[in-house]
């Protein structure tokens, strides 16, 4: 009884958090511009299917796929079990399905801990590969500090989930075998043997104090690892199902088109639309590109949420390969980096904040004096050659190139800055029709 | 050589097979105006009716679009796809893969539709209809190739199996790069990238490659865009030589029943 309500409580406010933080994550996402979703929605739930659920695009590195598969695997499967801890813990009883659904009860735990060991293993395998073996995508400046801490923290957490599950089943197959039997027979396959050999002939008191600490501990790192995905990389195993869908199905090669910028050279060129209303003069000049969150898409921002700190589109990325600072994970996480500060800023409430003090901070009055330049070096996106390797490699699909253009696009458009080497480019082609400034006719190839 | 002009062409009242769509680096590059040549060699003896737009081209705004600057990719866009639209263009190639991506995925939201092929597309047609007929010699024959996939026409539009029949029918002894299709590695050109210095790091990303490629021991190293092949030559050059860089046009001249 005691234990139930406690239970409950416990449950309650671990969820209610949890769905206060998400709700902020989801905000910080939508203080991005909305970006309209084209192409065939049977192609979107492909994706989705193929690549979050299915993996499709880890599998191009094969060692990293299978361990990931192994965490991935169990980590889904433990839910199936959950339902029945919240059954347990709410009305306070002991492995409620045991005994109506018998063998295939046996089956279906059975395979979870089988899964938890191989998650086990592959926990462990990962945590060296962070740790002892040098690879350098995971040594890369972006990955010190809280990056660093995060992916280790989040395998510790797995480990002591999955030693809590085993604490728990090792000693109820004890506790099943004394006499009187005090649980229903489950004969699980991993600890029907190992519960016993570690478990075996502690005193009965011990055996229950232990089961329960295991129960406990397990539900408990459920709810901390829930709390904890919004603030960390982890996010991921939610929010690449999304982001899968979203993705932006038009070939690699496109740039997104920019009509307001199209219809006043259109309008200019005598092309546009005879009816089209005359151009305000006196309106406020608009910002093209983005150099803050506002004018990144929502898809840009689900996108920076999304991102699993993996690297791999660091490590593909030319420009990082010959040791140029950008680096586009690093991108992708200042971006969700900003958006966090926005969200915290606004929730904040402080007039520092608003940009109009005399009305309350908001997604639209808002000026903290900052912007994405704050993060991202102007060097950082000039070394881009916009290859599209990163976003071919991202398991995720997120397109971080997206971004380096919209900011690229701010700093020649709204800022008129940029490489002074472009200049000589742009006079070219505005003046001369093409990008040297070199030859005669466009013909004298033909000529020899 | 006598290339005819779309507006030759309209004069005459007839319309071209096909369009050959030159772009700047075939127009005013020396090295690339080779590879134009040859690809306007394999038109002619494919007894293909092309035309060229000549002095009515324009830059196609790749580089202008890709530094962030829309407004001139607009304005050379638009004023391309009003002389297009005006000679009622409706099939082309180009032996550049970023103006091939610029026209093929960017022109048509402008209000530009083409129906663009890239060089090594029309190639491997022609070759596989008999249109143009390799002499199973020529001077590379057995040689080792390797072949670097362009960002444009590999990643950008999925293109990477058509410039790989084409040196198939070179029988030659292709070797691939260990970063080759979708892994490839860029040459370092793109994104504007060709009008400016590098930004500071350790290495050229051209250099990178050429050590990549000629790691694979082939002598002759092959492109498909005129800025790869800018890139890879220069870098094959710094190295002091080791293989030659050639476009897949170039490569099929040598071999082709004339
Ligand atoms: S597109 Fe830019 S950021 Fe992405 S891999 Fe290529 S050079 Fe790096
Ligand atoms: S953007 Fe994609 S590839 Fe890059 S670190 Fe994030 S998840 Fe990994």
């Amino acid at each position: 009884m005691v234990q139930s309500i406690i239970f409950i409580l416990v449950s309650v406010a671990a969820l209610g958090y949890a769905f206060w933080q998400f709700r902020q994550v989801y905000l910080n996402i939508q203080l991005g511009k909305e970006e309209t979703v084209e192409g065939p929605v049977a192609e979107r739930w492909k994706n989705m299917f193929l690549v979050a659920m299915g993996q499709k695009k880890m599998f191009k590195r094969i060692i990293p796929a299978v361990l990931h598969l192994m965490l991935y695997v169990a980590f889904v499967f433990t839910q199936i079990e959950l339902l029945e801890i919240f059954i347990d813990g709410i009305f306070g009883v002991h492995r409620f399905f045991a005994e109506p659904l018998g063998g295939l009860y046996t089956f279906i735990i059975s395979t979870i801990e089988i899964l938890s060991v191989l998650a086990f293993v592959a926990t462990l395998i990962f945590l060296i590969r962070r740790n002892i073996l040098f690879i350098p995508r995971f040594n890369k400046p972006e990955m010190t500090g809280w990056p660093k801490l995060d992916a280790n923290l989040i395998l510790i957490f797995e480990l002591i989930l999955l030693l809590c599950i085993f604490t728990m089943n090792g000693t109820d197959e004890v506790l099943q075998r004394l006499d009187p039997a005090h649980y229903p027979d489950t004969h699980l396959a991993i600890t029907g043997w190992l519960g016993p050999m570690i478990f075996g002939g502690l005193e009965q008191g011990t055996l229950e104090v232990l089961e329960r600490i295991g129960w406990w501990g397990h539900i408990i790192m459920v709810f901390v690892f829930l709390n904890y995905l919004p603030k960390s990389k982890h996010l991921h195993i939610l929010l690449a199902f999304p982001n899968t869908w979203y993705a932006r199905l038009k070939p690699k090669g496109e740039m997104i088109n920019m009509p307001e910028i199209m219809n006043e050279v259109k309008t200019m060129m005598g092309l546009g639309d005879p009816d089209a209303p005359e151009p305000d003069m006196n309106a406020e000049l608009p910002e093209f590109g983005a150099n803050d969150i506002f004018e990144m898409s929502r898809i840009d921002l689900l996108g920076a949420y999304s991102c699993t700190e993996c690297g791999r589109c660091t490590s593909v990325c030319p420009a990082n390969i010959t040791g140029k600072k950008l680096s586009p994970r690093k991108i992708v996480m200042d971006v969700r980096d900003r958006s966090e500060q926005v969200g915290a800023n606004i929730r904040s409430g402080n007039a520092e904040f608003a940009k109009d003090a005399s009305q309350p901070v908001s997604a639209d009055n808002y000026d903290d004096g900052k912007n994405l330049w704050d993060f991202i070096t102007r060097e950082e996106i000039h070394a881009c050659t916009t290859c599209n390797a990163c976003v071919e490699a991202c398991p995720v699909l997120i397109n971080p190139l997206e971004m380096i253009m919209k900011l690229r696009r701010h700093e020649i458009l709204t800022e008129a800055a940029g490489p002074q080497d472009w200049l000589p480019l742009f006079n070219s082609i505005e003046n001369q029709q093409r990008a040297w400034s070199v030859g005669t006719s466009r013909t004298a190839w033909a000529e020899e | 050589m006598t290339v005819k002009t779309m507006a030759q062409f309209a004069a005459e009242n007839k319309i071209p097979e096909i369009l050959f769509w030159v772009g700047c680096a075939g127009s005013f590059d020396d090295r690339a105006q080779k590879v134009t040549r040859a690809f306007a060699e394999i038109l002619t003896s494919a007894g293909i009716e092309f035309a060229v737009l000549g002095d009515e081209e324009a830059c196609t705004g790749d580089p202008a679009r890709r530094a962030g600057n829309e407004f001139l990719f607009q304005m050379t866009a638009l004023q391309n796809i009003e002389t297009l639209n005006m000679y009622g263009v409706k099939k082309m190639v180009t032996a550049c893969p970023h103006c091939f991506n610029t026209i093929k995925n960017e022109y048509p939201a402008l209000g530009g539709h083409y129906d663009i092929v890239h060089h090594t597309q029309l190639l491997q047609e022609l070759i596989d209809n008999g249109r143009i007929k390799m002499t199973g010699g020529g001077e590379f024959k057995g040689r080792r190739i390797t072949y670097h996939d362009s960002c444009y026409l590999g990643r950008a539009n999925g293109i990477y199996e058509a410039p790989r029949d084409v040196l198939q029918s070179l029988d030659t002894q292709l070797v691939e790069m260990k970063r080759s299709k979708t892994n490839g590695l860029c040459c370092g050109a793109g994104g504007a990238q060709m009008w400016k210095e590098d930004e500071p790091g350790d290495k050229r990303i051209n250099m990178e490659r050429v050590e990549e490629a000629l790691g694979t021991g082939a002598d002759v190293i092959a492109v498909n865009c005129p800025f790869c092949l800018t890139m890879m030559s220069d870098g094959v050059t710094a190295k002091e030589g080791g293989a030659m860089v050639y476009d897949l046009s170039e490569l099929i001249v040598g071999g082709m029943a004339k």
